[in-house]
């Protein structure tokens, strides 16, 4: 199986700064990639690197099969969307979306059938003679992925593609790169600093810090079984909890001496999980009431904060001497200073060494 | 019925019943101690400014026994505008009594092409210096810098040797080529500035789309610069009409610029001073830069205005 992109021991240093460092990725045809990181981590040098507006300074990219490590942007069979839009302000629409291939000298009637298939496929033939000023954020970011859409090309870049618009609007956008990617089918490379467009749109997400990938899965395997503790804290929202203490065979004991059993947890390997561990559970899968009590570990505590949600309600309380949220269905009446019974399962949740940060 | 409308429409009542109640804007009065200085000052500054041009200008209308007689502040008699047609066509410039014409003449085939030839390579130097780093691209832009700190008098003679060298000493190329020399360093640096604030994104989307360095240059560059243009425009404009130096020392007699000739015409020793016609020639001179700022000042301001618009 050939990949759509190769990524080969790539490096990258502005100077003496190294921001990628042998990295190394393959993309299946088809597939829709997010890199996720927080901002600075250098998704937008990787995305710039497979586009070629970088010259990489060590490893090897290959596009479709062939090395385009040191190729024009333009020869690399890729488009590419910007978070400003990018768009060329003192050009029409139309003329926005057929410059590439206006520079390419492609045939005037061949122009015309690629941008009115473009046009119809996001749904902007009628801003074909507006300018990019008088036209509104989402509907510039139409007009930029349409510029992608005519180079029939078969990667699609987007670098942070809807961080600009609005709440409303970014769900909007975000649905409609869905439906792109399910018409069309090409590979495409997303990057983005927002969780939810990563687990929403991903069919595998890249977790980077300091442009490294700390885990690369689908997203299901990433929220449920994150590879370290970076990955565990980063994505989830509200975050996951974490309890800190000593995990020895078939218990884990907090700091503050509260002992929850583990015997229900898939380690990796059960002989190393001992030591200094700790302990992550997701808001979600703290359970209350009659549900708790039935969970391998259940305990009494007082609420000390709620937050409704709307669509549910955050709570937050102390379990082992740790602040630690737990979300409850937002018709499940929760005030300050109620007690009430909450429980988990640990084999819900995951163990993480102290020293290595990784998975157990 | 009428009572209780004149009820409704009371204002409500207040503790002492003479106070305003605030409401809407707040009254803003004319004669504020802040506004008072402020206005005295800029009044001050215009007549500063405006009271020498207005001399300039009567004195140029009037003869020479009504200056000689009257009084240097008093409005001319009547408008007379023998000056002004001597000083262009038949004062004496020199060795040559042919007036300011052929000076006005020598400056804008200086100028035109100075300022064409500088504001382009300066508009292709910053373009590459922002959007097509090259080895050594922050070296070159140092160097270009300090230069412009380094005194215009240190360059001279070894210009001279240059362009005596290049064969073009004492011609209209060599003034040229030393102004667009000249106007290199902060050219390029305005242009460096003002592509460095476009956004880098636009330039990566050219390159995606296949376009190379003319092409973004030209189409998608330029069309977004209008309003740096007009500020080269301007101070190029300026800066190389009221030359003297280089236009005393490169172009040859026969091609001395407008101010050379001016200069030749006020400092003359022969004869009595004709006042009004040295006025009239120095306004002629100074005529083509305010004409310039005035025409692209608006035009700076509507470029200003459309580049605000981003795309
Ligand atoms: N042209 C550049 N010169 C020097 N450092 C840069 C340059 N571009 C980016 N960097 C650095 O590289 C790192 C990664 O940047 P970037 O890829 O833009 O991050 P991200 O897109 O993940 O927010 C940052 O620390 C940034 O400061
Ligand atoms: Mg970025």
């Amino acid at each position: 199986m050939q990949h759509s992109v190769s990524i080969r021991d790539l490096s990258l240093n502005f100077g003496s700064v190294k921001v990628l460092e042998t990295l190394n990725l393959d993309i299946e045809q088809g597939e829709f990639i997010v890199l996720l990181g927080p901002s600075g981590c250098g998704k937008s040098t990787l995305l710039n690197c497979i586009a070629g507006l970088l010259d990489v300074s060590a490893g090897q990219i290959f596009i479709g099969g062939k090395n385009v490590t040191w190729m024009e942007p333009k020869d690399r069979g890729i488009g590419m969307v910007f978070q400003s839009y990018a768009l060329y302000p003192q050009m029409t629409v139309e003329r926005n979306l057929s410059f590439g291939l206006r520079v390419s000298g492609m045939k005037k009637d061949e122009i015309e059938r690629r941008v009115a298939r473009a046009a119809e496929i996001l749904q902007i033939e009628p801003l074909l003679g507006r300018k990019p000023a008088n036209l509104s954020g989402g509907q510039r970011q139409r007009v930029a992925i349409g510029r992608a859409l005519v180079r029939d090309v078969d990667v699609f870049l987007f670098d942070e593609p809807l961080s600009n618009l609005d709440a409303k609007l970014r769900s909007d956008l975000r649905v409609e790169i869905k439906r792109l990617h399910q018409r069309l089918k090409n590979t495409m490379i997303y990057v983005t600093h927002d969780q939810i467009e990563a687990l929403t749109l991903a069919d595998r997400i890249a977790i980077m810090k300091n442009g490294v990938i700390q885990q690369l899965a689908d997203p299901h395997t990433i929220y449920n079984k994150p590879v370290n503790l970076y990955v565990a804290g980063f994505i989830g929202s509200p975050s996951m909890n974490f309890i800190e203490g000593t995990l020895d065979g078939s218990s884990f004991t907090a700091e503050d001496g509260t002992v929850i059993p583990v015997a229900t947890y898939d380690f990796a390997d059960k002989a190393k999980a001992t030591g200094k561990a700790v302990l992550g559970v997701r808001p979600e899968h703290i359970l209350l009431g009659d549900d708790a009590a039935k969970m391998p570990y259940s305990l009494e505590v007082e609420i000390e904060i709620v937050e409704p949600m709307g669509s549910d309600t955050l709570a937050w309380t102390t379990i082992a001497g740790r602040p630690v949220t737990f979300r409850a269905a937002s018709d499940v009446h929760l005030e300050a200073g109620q007690k009430l019974v909450v429980g988990f399962d640990p084999a819900r949740g995951s163990f993480f060494s102290s020293e290595t940060t990784n998975r157990l | 019925m009428s009572q209780t409308a004149i009820m409704a429409g009371a204002a409500p009542e207040t503790g002492t019943g003479t106070a305003v109640e605030p409401r809407g804007p707040r009254p803003k009065p004319f004669f504020t101690p802040r506004k008072i200085i402020i206005y005295s000052v800029l009044i001050l500054f215009s007549f500063y400014f405006l009271f020498p041009l207005y001399v300039m200008i009567a004195t140029s209308f009037k003869t020479m026994p009504e200056i000689r007689f009257g009084n240097i502040f008093a409005l001319p008699q009547q408008i007379n505008f023998d000056a002004w047609v001597r000083a262009w066509t038949s004062v004496c410039t020199g060795l040559t009594c042919e007036g300011l014409s052929p000076g006005f003449w020598n400056s804008v085939k200086i100028t035109i092409p100075s300022t064409i030839v500088s504001i382009f390579i300066a508009a292709v130097n910053g373009y590459a210096l922002v959007n097509w780093r090259f080895k050594g691209s922050e070296i070159f832009f140092a160097i270009l810098i300090f230069g412009s700190f380094i005194p215009y008098q240190v360059f001279l003679y070894p210009l001279v040797m240059i362009t005596r060298e290049l064969r073009i000493f004492g011609t209209l190329q060599a003034v040229i080529l030393v102004h667009t020399i000249f106007g290199m360093p902060i050219l390029t640096l305005l242009f460096r500035n003002y592509f460095a604030s476009l956004p880098q994104e636009l330039f990566k989307a050219a390159r995606v789309d296949g376009a190379g360095f003319w092409r973004i240059f030209f189409e998608i560059m330029l069309p977004m610069s209008l309003p740096i243009f007009v500020v080269a425009l301007i101070l190029q404009v300026t800066g190389i009409w009221n030359d003297f130096l280089f236009g005393v020392v490169f172009a040859g007699t026969q091609n001395y610029p407008m101010t050379v000739q001016l200069n030749n015409i006020v400092n003359s020793a022969q004869g009595s001073p004709e006042y009004n016609v040295n006025m009239a020639a120095t306004v002629l001179t100074g005529l083509v830069p305010l004409i310039i700022y005035f025409v692209s000042g608006k035009l700076f301001v509507r470029g200003v205005a459309a580049g605000a618009v981003k795309g």
